[in-house]
């Protein structure tokens, strides 16, 4: 008899990928940038409250702070004015991070086709998901974190890091 | 006293600068001279009641002489009666503030000022209320395109040209054919 081998260990382990293992941990944990901005902030705030709740996703942890978050949702119409400042809290927001334009104002300045609106945040940073709607219902917003989680499965967390790794010791 | 009295006082008050005085719906307007406008406007406010500043506005009648016109909305405390004040203003005149008789003409005129470009003699503090320190251009002026100049200023904002796809769009009032009525794109002749 082995005692030094736990034949009941061959069910709790699973051998994977470490970029489908980080992957995998990266889509649970989204942790929200709020820039609610206009009208879509309310729905935001539907969203993250117990009725449609995303705590379900592990989402639920909005971070006031960019420095702490991963997924900046901009939710409403974005003014000349703040498009600044929006660019700056993405700037501060750490690697990996992503960004949802939540609303037809932060896809492309929706019906405010002025001097005082920024047609679109993808004029000043990269976005991931667009949800369309005005304002999206929580069911759409729910849809488009669930898009960016089905996006996040598909990247290559590691390899790229590899990759600049070999190119450094070569 | 109603606001018709109040307007027949001034009148007799301030003679030859009330240059007209209208009432449409019981809503009551008195056209004053730039000169007298503060004089009228204190008046209003020491003896005639009108204790609250409801509103400054301004309107740019583009191609005439004078080209501005600024309207005081009064109203007394207990919401009685109700007087509008306008003044016409040509484009390098000043008219006075009224910060110094109601604190709240303040941001009132400060908006004025960002939006349509008055500057008001007298103010505390006339800085932009709206759009940014430095932003070059009054976008409530009519001779300012709806979707906006380009700008840039490093570190505070910029600004682009929206998109019109050949707006603005314009519902044309009084047509009996509702498809006749819909928003159009203005033809530019």
């Amino acid at each position: 008899m082995h005692t030094a081998y736990d034949s009941k260990i061959e069910g709790n382990v699973i051998v994977t990928r470490v970029d489908a293992a980080i992957n995998w941990m990266r889509k649970n944990s989204l942790w929200p940038m709020p820039m609610g901005l206009a009208c879509c902030a309310i729905e935001l705030m539907a969203t993250a409250s117990s009725r449609f709740d995303i705590s379900r996703f592990g989402m639920e942890v909005m971070r006031f702070s960019p420095r702490q978050s991963d997924v900046l949702i901009v939710s409403g119409t974005v003014t000349y004015k703040m498009a600044l400042a929006v660019k700056r809290i993405w700037d501060q927001m750490p690697e990996p991070k992503w960004c949802i334009a939540m609303g037809a104002c932060a896809s492309s300045g929706g019906m405010y086709r002025s001097y005082a609106v920024l047609q679109g945040i993808d004029r000043l940073i990269p976005v991931d998901v667009y949800i369309s709607g005005c304002p999206p219902r929580p069911e759409a917003l729910i849809e488009g974190l669930m898009k960016l989680q089905r996006k996040i499965e598909g990247e290559q967390s590691t390899v790229d890091q590899k990759k600049e790794f070999f190119e450094q010791v070569s | 006293m109603s606001a018709a009295d109040d307007i027949r006082t001034l009148r007799e008050t301030f003679a030859d600068k009330v240059i007209a005085s209208t009432e449409f719906r019981s809503e009551h307007t008195l056209t004053v001279a730039l000169d007298a406008l503060h004089d009228v406007l204190r008046e209003c406010r020491d003896t005639l009641g009108y204790a609250m500043l409801l509103d400054i506005s301004s309107v740019d009648h583009f191609g005439d002489d004078p080209r501005f016109e600024v309207v005081h909305e009064l109203a007394a405390i207990d919401d009685s009666k109700h007087l509008r004040i306008k003044t016409a203003v040509a484009e390098d005149d000043e008219p006075p503030s009224a910060a110094d008789l109601w604190p709240a003409a303040d941001w009132h005129e400060r908006e004025v000022w960002d939006m349509m470009g008055i500057r008001f003699a007298g103010h505390p503090d006339l800085r932009r209320i709206l759009m940014w320190e430095g932003y070059p251009h009054f976008p409530l002026r009519k001779d300012f395109p709806l979707a906006g100049r380009p700008t840039e200023m490093p570190d505070v904002a910029f600004t682009g040209v929206a998109p019109l796809e050949g707006g603005p769009f314009v519902t044309s009032s009084g047509g009996e054919d509702p498809v006749r009525r819909e928003p159009r794109a203005r033809v530019v002749e």
